[in-house]
């Protein structure tokens, strides 16, 4: 045996292996990196933040008896049927096209279960998808992809979508191996195209058109029906104030971690702010039109478990939305499929390439025989489970901060563990009463 | 006939009694005057409805029009017959931008001039304009045809899809992909009926076709630089 030591590589913290992987891959190809889900990066987040339990300056409520109200509704300030959730977490939009009309329609399933609402996407509504949901709000995109007054008045709302987290002023995708007969004939597309949609509404920029394009929908809805306008998350004040004034009746705010179904690699890595940072600039903005839970707030971007869900809420938002989080329950990336993920050259719990159709779970593909394996009533009660249990989580938090409503949550409920969380978040950093950036 | 005044009456109230009108068909004429240049009137109507709007129209005039035949008797704004299914709309004088955007069927006829971005992301459509379009017309359109009588502006059919264009005067520049095609008969024959369906007297062998080369419908890296 030697005496020598083993030598240790040093990894360059600049040129880390993945780094040098992208440059080579793109030296390969020649074109930049397409994937699906959200952010991989560390990013500051709701972990950051914790919840203050009651103890001798508040008192808590009784875990299992006393009672914490869920529910919440959207659209009160100009709709004449505003939807009556039972509980605060959505399913977020996500297109028939970019999923299988299976997982469309176990969304609907366990949504309705559960007493929320789902959404369409870019590509228009599904018969399975109305069928299957209670509550349907229905995506008007820069698209307009199947865009039609039928459909427009079977949604129980219409979410008027400018962006993104994943992607704030990027237009939607859909490769060719995605645009089967169905989702081109929805699209009035030729088939298997690269369908790369238009970032910008076709027939109105900026915020004075916007308030007209609400107004037609109004008009065209006879003011049933409330208007969301869904923002992806980088100037949130200046945004929700003009989306305000447009005469929304909800806000939807979705953070850059918010899962996408494809699109460049560098666009979601580096483009946006984490909902952490968007959060308390839109509740400022409500706050000073005097609009905060008049207008609701929903937010999205990497909401995973009860405690994001309480912490969002407890941050101003009057409900949150999910997608990535919704399709892991619905069977995505379940170790079950770690085999066959790793001949396409991925693994369970890594799995992102839902942009181009290989999907083993059946749920971001199109091929007939891997979407058929996603059973629609089973995977729905999955999700089910799954938004019951956010919601469990959530009520337990609240209990022990001493609410009787998640939205009786506030940011005082809050302290942050870092530098960087406390100034996002705006509340004081654990143990002490600074709030970075306003003063002591 | 059916008369709204909207020096008197509002757009709500308009809009309102055509779509209750619509379950019943009873008045099928209608006459809206003084309508002041006002957004969103006579959007969303469902049934085969005749609509006369005497003077100019603002914004989104006959939005989502599904079977009715609206006829404006002046100018209109941005984004008319935007996303019209069915029925046909007709403009006596001239629209602003993005007439027609993203209409799945139907017709729209423009007497006057329109803006730009004319027929942008149109889906089945069928546009006629008797003067001359603006810049970006057709840009990302899907399906249907766009018929221009005078000229058009620069990068016209931009990211074009399936749409048919036929222009008699001169096109400024074509965008992206968008390149001249052959007329043959089968073209001639449908301008000649659309040229006839918009009520214009031209003759179809002086316009000239263009449509998509359907180079960029799947990325390819050597198309990079046409963006
Ligand atoms: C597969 C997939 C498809 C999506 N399609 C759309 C869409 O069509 N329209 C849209 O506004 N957002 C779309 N999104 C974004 C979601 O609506 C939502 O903003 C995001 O998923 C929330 O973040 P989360 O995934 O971390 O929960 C999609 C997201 C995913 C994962």
């Amino acid at each position: 045996m030697s005496d020598k030591p083993t030598p240790v590589l040093r990894e360059s913290a600049t040129f880390d292996r993945l780094t040098i992987q992208e440059i080579q891959r793109a030296a390969e190809t020649g074109i930049y990196d397409i994937r699906g889900g959200g952010t991989k990066r560390k990013l500051p987040h709701f972990d950051d933040l914790l919840l203050l339990g009651a103890s001798m300056s508040r008192y808590p409520l009784e875990g299992y008896r006393e009672k914490c109200g869920t529910d919440v509704v959207l659209g009160t300030r100009f709709a004449k049927k505003p939807i009556h959730l039972k509980i605060p977490v959505t399913i977020a939009g996500m297109s028939f096209g970019a999923l299988s009309a299976q997982a469309k329609e176990a969304l609907g399933r366990g949504a309705s279960i559960a007493g929320t609402s789902t959404t369409t996407g870019d590509g228009g509504m599904t018969p399975e998808e109305r069928g299957q949901s209670q509550t349907l709000v229905y995506q008007y995109l820069p698209s307009r992809y199947g865009m039609n007054p039928d459909d427009l008045r079977k949604a129980d709302a219409i979410e008027i979508v400018l962006g993104q987290g994943a992607k704030p002023g990027g237009g939607g995708m859909l490769l060719g191996m995605k645009v089967t007969e169905r989702v081109a004939g929805m699209r009035t597309l030729p088939i298997g195209v690269d369908q790369r949609s238009a970032c910008r509404h076709p027939d109105w920029t900026g915020p004075d058109d916007l308030a007209i394009k609400i107004a037609e929908i109004r008009e065209i809805t006879d003011w049933e029906k409330p208007i969301y306008v869904k923002i992806g998350a980088s100037r949130p004040y200046y945004d929700v104030k003009l989306a305000i004034k447009a005469g929304a009746d909800v806000i939807v705010l979705d953070g850059m971690q918010g899962g996408t179904a494809a699109t460049q690699e560098v666009f979601i890595e580096h483009v946006g702010i984490p909902i952490l940072a968007a959060i308390p600039p839109a509740v400022q903005a409500l706050q000073e039109m005097d609009m905060h839970r008049k207008v609701q707030l929903i937010v999205s971007g990497g909401i995973r478990t009860g405690a994001d869900v309480a912490k969002a809420m407890a941050m101003g938002a009057d409900a949150v939305a999910i997608g990535t989080a919704a399709l892991i329950a619905l069977g995505d990336n379940h170790p079950r499929l770690d085999e066959e993920l790793k001949k396409i050259g991925s693994a369970a719990g890594y799995y992102d390439d839902w942009q181009n159709g290989q999907d083993p779970a059946g749920i971001t593909t199109q091929n007939p025989e891997l979407s058929r394996r996603l059973d629609p009533v089973e995977a729905g009660r999955r999700l089910a489970n799954y938004l019951r249990v956010l919601v469990l989580e959530a009520q337990t938090m609240a209990r022990a901060c001493g609410k009787s409503h998640l939205h009786n949550l506030d940011p005082e409920d809050l302290v942050a563990l870092t530098v960087e969380a406390a100034a996002m978040a705006r509340v004081p950093l654990a143990g002490t009463n600074w709030v970075p950036g306003q003063g002591f | 006939m059916n008369k709204f005044d909207l020096a008197t009456d509002s757009v709500r109230e308009l809009n309102q009694a055509l779509h209750d009108q619509a379950k019943e068909l009873t008045e099928r004429e209608w006459h809206v005057s003084n309508p002041g240049g006002k957004h969103n009137l006579v959007v969303g109507v469902n049934e085969a409805l005749s609509i006369d709007i005497d003077g100019h129209a603002g914004y989104y005039c006959a939005g989502m029009n599904q079977k009715a035949t609206v006829t404006v008797h002046g100018n209109v704004g941005v984004g008319v017959a935007e996303n019209m299914m069915s029925g046909v709309v007709r403009v006596k004088g001239s629209a602003s931008q993005a007439a027609g955007a993203t209409a799945h069927g139907g017709l729209l006829v423009i007497e006057g001039d329109a803006g730009a971005r004319c027929g942008i992301s149109m889906k089945g459509v069928d546009i006629v304009v008797g003067g001359s379009i603006g810049h970006m017309s057709c840009f990302m359109a899907q399906a249907g045809r766009l018929v221009v009588c005078g000229d058009a502006g620069d990068a016209l059919g931009d990211s074009l899809y399936e749409t048919r264009i036929y222009v008699k005067g001169t096109v400024k520049s074509l965008g992206s992909d968008c390149i001249e095609k052959e007329m043959r008969a089968e073209h001639l024959d449908e301008l000649k009926e659309l040229l006839h369906r918009a009520g214009f007297n031209e003759d179809p062998a002086s316009f000239k076709r263009y449509g998509s080369s359907r180079q960029l419908y799947n990325f390819k890296v050597d198309n990079a630089s046409a963006y």
